[in-house]
């Protein structure tokens, strides 16, 4: 980290900046409160499919059961925020989620994730399951109709504030040696092992980190929108994350934003057309996955470090 | 000795593919196994680097057994191994893959010097250090495998058929390099189908068939071998 000590000063001044537009926007009236909800979601969503695109773009394990991890997140901060209704509520509830959602994947983990592709992915669906019927039937959780009217603590700038952290730490990782370490379990298993790296470890580290991110997304989903359900937390919920991932290029960062804020906006647009908003909607994803199969940036990454380089040769050559 | 192999035996479910084979290989050695496709060469390799278990038998490295141990903990005991096929990691670059292979070592200072002596050995990796591994050609990325392997610091390195699917050119070259290390001070082990080749530069080497040893002797002696001429060498 210390070594791309510049680069993230570089990244954390464009969030910066970022954060003064849309305040500034927001100020003069171009963002309305229709068009900050929408901004909020592409946030939490950016968070949500984040991690599983560490989880399936850079480890290679196959998981459909994101919204699971994201339930216990939401649920999480949804019951210590009713308890506790302030700013160190919402700040407690996502760390307890985070702690709830990195156990429980270490649980599933470490006997599912010996499984591959589609086997992989039918047993965290499952698991995903189990954990949104015990909220169906746990009391705490007020059963099917789940938790409503809770205290509204996130506001677009906690949002904002947690993709710009959870990106920084993320992004860190995947370059850091146990980053590589992750990404050659997905290349060659027989090869990483053979290097003397302990597979299984790393593959349960991705999906841990994976879960706790998700936690961040549910709790800020549940604290900003104030009504929680089992159902929100559904397969379909994990499917939509997985859109994003795929949509973006599976194992592209940049890529995930980009489709997040590609698919925000286009459902934003498509609100003023009543029922015919899921077919455009769906069309739209059947165009982008003809023409660009890999996902919208396949594996490439918009690197400010390139950037530099680029400039310094340009300079050298003249 | 720095590795001695007594009384292997390995089972895939219900087939033996090894069958009670002992040999060894001293320190600063070349020592090839032979054999046709089937005969159990990779099969020892990979029990020796702790990828498979084995049946009975011990192997012995530097005074202790480690058939038990896992493969990080005999990576970390200075046994590396370029698998058959290179097995390079393809979405990685040249250097992160290189990197890879210093995975486990902690002395960065020595590390880093490491790399300078791997570049000047594989020229071309140093020309190609940002590339993404999977553009390179086969016998680059044999030259990648056996750099990455080199960049573990080992006394001993498992060499798996490096020759197979290359170009005549690559080949004699990829030979020259496993002289070169052994020159360095690393023990080799050698597993090829070049029988002719192999046992050019080896000190000593074994043949095996059927998962059993059936010959052994010094490289010369075995290359002069009248049944390793007809069997291995074509005439």
């Amino acid at each position: 980290m210390k070594r791309n000590l510049k680069y993230n000063l570089v990244w954390l001044l464009i969030a910066v900046v970022g954060w003064i537009l849309i305040n500034v926007l927001e100020g003069v009236g171009i963002i309305d409160q229709f068009a900050e909800t929408t901004l909020v979601l592409i946030g939490i969503n950016i968070i949500l499919a984040s991690g599983l695109n560490l989880i399936i773009g850079f480890s290679g394990q196959f998981s459909l059961g994101h919204a699971g991890f994201m339930a216990l997140g939401a649920y999480a901060a949804a019951l210590v925020t009713q308890a506790m209704p302030t700013e160190l509520g919402l700040a407690l509830g996502i760390i307890i989620g985070m702690i709830l959602a990195g156990v429980v994947a270490l649980i599933i983990g470490i006997p599912t994730l010996r499984l591959k592709g589609d086997y992989l992915a039918i047993a965290t669906m499952g698991a995903a399951e189990i954990i949104r019927i015990i909220l169906i039937n746990l009391k705490i959780t007020n059963g099917p109709a789940g938790l409503y009217g809770l205290p509204q603590l996130a506001s677009w700038s906690t949002v904002y504030v947690l993709v710009v952290v959870t990106t920084v730490l993320t992004v860190n990782f995947i370059h850091s040696r146990n980053g590589r370490a992750v990404m050659s379990v997905r290349e060659d298993e027989i090869a990483a092992e053979s290097m003397g790296i302990n597979t299984t470890k790393f593959k349960v580290a991705a999906f841990v980190f994976g879960g706790m991110t998700a936690a961040i997304g549910g709790a800020l989903h549940a604290t900003y929108i104030q009504t929680i359900a089992p159902n929100d937390f559904g397969i379909m919920e994990s499917i939509s994350i997985l859109i994003i991932v795929v949509m973006g290029g599976i194992g592209s960062m940049t890529g995930t934003f980009a489709a997040a804020i590609l698919l925000g906006v286009l459902d934003m647009v498509l609100q003023s057309f009543g029922a015919l908003r899921m077919v455009l909607y769906s069309l739209a994803l059947i165009l982008i996955m003809v023409f660009r199969p890999k996902g919208l940036f396949g594996t490439w990454e918009f690197s400010v470090k390139r950037l530099f380089n680029r400039k310094k040769r340009a300079k050298e050559e003249v | 000795m720095l590795l001695e192999v007594q009384d292997l035996s390995v089972n895939y479910g219900v087939i033996q593919a090894v069958k009670g084979v002992s040999f060894n290989v001293n320190a600063g050695e070349i020592v090839t196994l032979i054999g046709a496709n089937g005969a159990g060469k990779s099969t020892i390799l990979h029990t020796i680097s702790g990828l498979i278990r084995p049946k009975s038998g011990k192997i012995m490295y530097d005074g202790t057994e480690i058939q038990k141990e896992k493969s990080q903990k005999i990576v970390a005991s200075g046994i590396s191994q370029v698998p058959e096929g290179r097995h390079i990691f393809p979405g990685l670059t040249v250097l992160e893959n290189l990197q890879m292979g210093a995975y486990l070592r902690k002395d960065r200072e020595q590390t880093k010097k490491d790399y300078q002596t791997v570049f000047e050995r594989f020229p071309v990796l140093a020309e190609r250090k940002n590339q993404d591994a999977a553009t390179l050609s086969g016998g680059e990325q044999q030259m990648l495998a056996m750099g990455r392997a080199l960049m573990a610091a080992p006394k001993l390195i498992l060499l798996d058929e490096p020759s197979m699917g290359l170009a005549p050119i690559f080949i004699n070259e990829i030979f020259d390099i496993i002289q070169a290390i052994q020159k360095n001070g690393t023990t080799v082990l050698l597993i090829e189908q070049n029988a002719a080749k192999a046992l050019a530069i080896a000190d000593r080497g074994y043949v095996l068939s059927v998962g059993k040893i059936v010959l052994s002797g010094t490289g010369k002696a075995l290359l002069a071998n009248k049944d390793v001429q007809k069997a291995y060498l074509g005439g």
